[in-house]
């Protein structure tokens, strides 16, 4: 299949023209419902043939990951032509063809610390959706204080050998690979002696256990490692240096879920969702609070576009990521209090159809938690950003 | 959507502004004229037409630098670091923005003096205490081939020093730009200080007589003129107020990692540097929004009104929590005439107000997001 030109007016003509083509109708409704996500993997269902052509095709001109290098399954799109390329998903509003932790996380690691050997091995079945990952950071002991991981992973000549706990990883038990941080040093300071490997969940050893949450389902799990092995070759950077991928990573991961509350892009205005629920959005309070939210959206979207713009070569935006993180999860969550209120009793039943989800509502309260609390947030922009504190 | 971040040359441009500004325009500048009961200084502003900042958005042809409107904001956002009294605003972007949207001999003399820097212009356009263009009543009613005009204007911004007015005028079919000198047979001026020690005057006019050279434009056409210019207006007004903020930022950053108390350095405590750091992440998110109305401004003018009304909302809450934050973080200290924060503080009130209020622009907002 050919490649799409470079030049971006040119670009913008043909990416239309082949997204007119092959974009199925039934994918041309970009809900974010978990029943419409495609995360792919080993043991992936597709809920319709669809679904399976849509990634199928789009995988094939390297558009599920369209700014990695073609070499590895991508585009290689410059910031021009990835913003050309947001905008003409927008316009027939196209649902992502698929959705990964391999995409948002380990991708960019892998491209920053990998070697070619690793890239070429790991990041292709990634971008053809082929391989599932999750993501082993948080233990029992290690939750804001992630440094003080404990998973033991002891160099054994040949081979690694895990033992230990993680906790809160999402998806473990739909997973085919786990990315992780453990402990392969026990006598360096803390963050010196983590390192950030790559394990087959199929090893044996593995177990997962979900943990059912307040909204009712189970996104995250318990994963425990009873002597598990894997090859020497699966540590990504260097031993014992794992915590630069871990912070890298992380800041690719808080990017990720600061656009999770985005009013921009394929999303919906608020106020259309609202008046929709509420049946015009009469209560003077709750539409002065609703439209104040939206306007803080609005400009967050642009936060999230500036900083795009500023960095360099798909690099990530470093510790603005904090930033990003820390005002993306609290309007959302916001966002989701205003649907609720909106919808009032109607959206009290479990299961019913107001409009504003209760389970959806309940799951944003972990969003200013997961990949970092808020709180953890504002203290990397005192320390890093304003140089306040030791 | 145009690139958000800087340009080399705009980077360059806010260097050198700043450079010229902390020397010639420092808040201890404010302070001097406050104190000696002044709010405008002609040869600060001489000084600015020099380096071609009056001329920033009149044509090349009529003697100006046309640089734009992104361009106008990032010296309006140096001059908000130090919260510069200058006709800059009033007359080189709003009255300039005005202007060049007519074409002929009458609007570019105006362009030239205004970029020259020889003729100021205040905006009369309020007559409440709110921003509501639509609700003007000031009547000009038609006299022979001319008009007369009755009636007040309240809050026009540098109107005590000013050489012109732009006047909003109802008329038989709508409403009329007009530019009259302010020396005019029937306007009678009252300057009166505002709590940011500018100038804002309350202006009467009585059975002033107007003729069709003073119309600025179409006779009951008033907005297709100027809400170009109040957009522009606008969006500047936004981007003093980012500076604004950052200075107010700045002062309190610096003042953490110096103050001592139980032994340490304030910037310590972790109450402090959380507040310090959601304040800094409003600057940084409210930044984003007025770039954006800059770039929207010069590539797609016409449908600007939702990038500027986002960005001067925001602007305006930003502004608001960092000088209370400003104040809070440097305590009892905050509180005195003889430290700045005050200054911004009382520009941060006014700024708020003038061209519309937050409900004003939320409400923009609100119309093109289905509320």
């Amino acid at each position: 299949m050919s490649s799409l030109s470079t030049d971006p007016d040119q670009f913008r003509a043909e990416l239309r023209d082949w997204l007119e083509q092959n974009c199925p109708a039934e994918m041309r409704d970009a809900s974010t419902a978990e029943d419409n996500i495609c995360w792919g993997g080993r043991t992936w269902v597709f809920q319709s043939n669809a679904q399976r052509i849509w990634l199928e095709r789009m995988a094939a001109k390297g558009l599920t990951v369209p700014t990695w290098p073609t070499a590895f399954g991508g585009a290689g799109l410059d910031r021009a032509c990835e913003k050309i390329f947001q905008q003409e998903m927008g316009r027939i509003n196209a649902r992502p063809p698929l959705l990964s932790f391999g995409i948002w996380m380990l991708g960019p690691a892998l491209l920053h610390f990998g070697t070619e050997q690793q890239k070429q091995h790991y990041l292709p079945p990634i971008a053809r959706g082929e391989l599932r990952w999750c993501q082993g950071y948080s233990e029992p002991g290690a939750g804001s204080d992630l440094a003080s991981v404990q998973t033991r992973c002891d160099d054994k000549g040949d081979y690694w050998l895990v033992n230990g706990q993680k906790v809160w990883t999402s998806y473990a038990d739909k997973a085919d690979w786990i990315f992780a941080l453990v402990r392969t040093d026990r006598d360096a300071k803390k963050h010196l002696g983590i390192s950030f490997v790559l394990i087959d969940m199929a090893s044996a050893g593995v177990t997962t256990r979900p943990i059912k949450l307040i909204s009712g389902v189970s996104p995250f799990c318990e994963t425990f490692f009873d002597d598990v092995k894997f090859p020497k070759d699966q540590v990504v950077g260097t031993v014992n240096r794992g915590w630069d991928v871990a912070k890298y990573l992380l800041t690719h991961e808080r990017e990720m879920i600061s656009a999770g509350g985005q009013g921009l892009g394929g999303g919906r205005a608020l106020g259309a969702v609202l008046a929709e629920q509420s049946g015009g959005l009469t209560d003077a309070t709750l539409r002065a609070a609703a439209l104040k939210s939206e306007v803080d959206a609005l400009a967050i979207g642009l936060t999230l576009e500036r900083y795009k713009d500023q960095a360099e070569g798909g690099e990530g935006v470093g510790d603005a990521s904090a930033m990003l993180k820390y005002v993306g999860t609290e309007l959302n969550k916001q966002r989701h209090e205003l649907m609720m209120s909106a919808s009032g009793s109607d959206a009290l039943q479990w299961d019913g159809k107001s409009g504003a989800d209760p389970a959806d509502w309940l799951r944003t309260k972990a969003n200013s938690i997961e990949g970092g609390t808020s709180e953890v947030m504002l203290g990397i922009i005192s320390r890093r950003v304003l140089g306040l504190g030791a | 959507m145009a690139n958000l971040t800087r340009s080399e040359e705009e980077v360059m441009l806010a260097d050198a502004a700043r450079g010229f500004l902390d020397d010639a325009a420092p808040v201890s500048h404010l302070r001097k004229l406050r104190d000696a009961g002044k709010t405008h200084d002609p040869s600060l502003w001489k000084d600015m037409a020099a380096m071609g900042w009056s001329g920033i958005l009149v044509p090349e042809s009529a003697g100006g630098s046309d640089m734009g409107h992104a361009a106008a904001g990032i010296l309006a956002a140096e001059m908000g670091k130090t919260l510069v009294c200058s006709p800059f605003l009033s007359s080189a972007v709003i009255a300039a923005t005005a202007l060049r949207q007519v074409t002929g001999e009458r609007s570019a003399a105006a362009l030239a003096g205004i970029a020259a820097g020889d003729v100021t212009y205040a905006l009369a356009i309020d007559e409440g205490n709110k921003f509501a263009p639509d609700s003007t009543s000031l009547v000009a009613e038609r006299l022979g081939n001319g008009f007369r005009l009755n009636g007040c204007k309240t809050f026009v911004v540098d109107g005590g020093f000013a050489d012109h007015l732009l006047v909003l005028a109802r008329t038989d079919e709508g409403l009329t730009l007009f530019d009259l000198p302010k020396d005019r047979d029937g306007i009678s001026c009252n300057a009166q200080s505002m709590i940011d020690s500018r100038d804002a005057a309350r202006i009467d006019f009585e059975n002033v007589e107007a003729t069709g050279d003073n119309v600025v434009g179409t006779v009951d056409d008033a907005m297709r003129v100027l809400k170009p210019a109040l957009e522009a207006g606008q969006a500047a007004l936004a981007a003093e107020m980012t500076g604004l903020a950052a200075g107010a930022f700045g002062m309190t950053v610096d003042y953490l990692k110096e103050r001592k108390q139980f032994g340490t350095v304030i910037g310590n405590f972790q109450a402090l540097q959380h507040r310090a750091a959601h304040l800094w992440c409003e600057i940084e998110v409210t930044a984003s929004a007025v770039i954006n109305a800059g770039r929207v401004l010069d590539n797609d003018p016409d449908n600007a009104a939702f990038a500027v009304s986002l960005a001067k909302a925001r602007a305006m809450d930003t502004a608001k929590l960092a000088v209370i934050e400003g104040v809070q973080m440097h305590g009892g200290i905050g509180m005195t005439d003889a430290f700045d924060m005050g200054f911004y503080m009382k520009r941060a009130r006014v700024a708020a107000e003038w061209l519309g209020d937050y409900g004003y622009h939320a409400e923009q907002v609100a119309r093109s997001r289905g509320f």
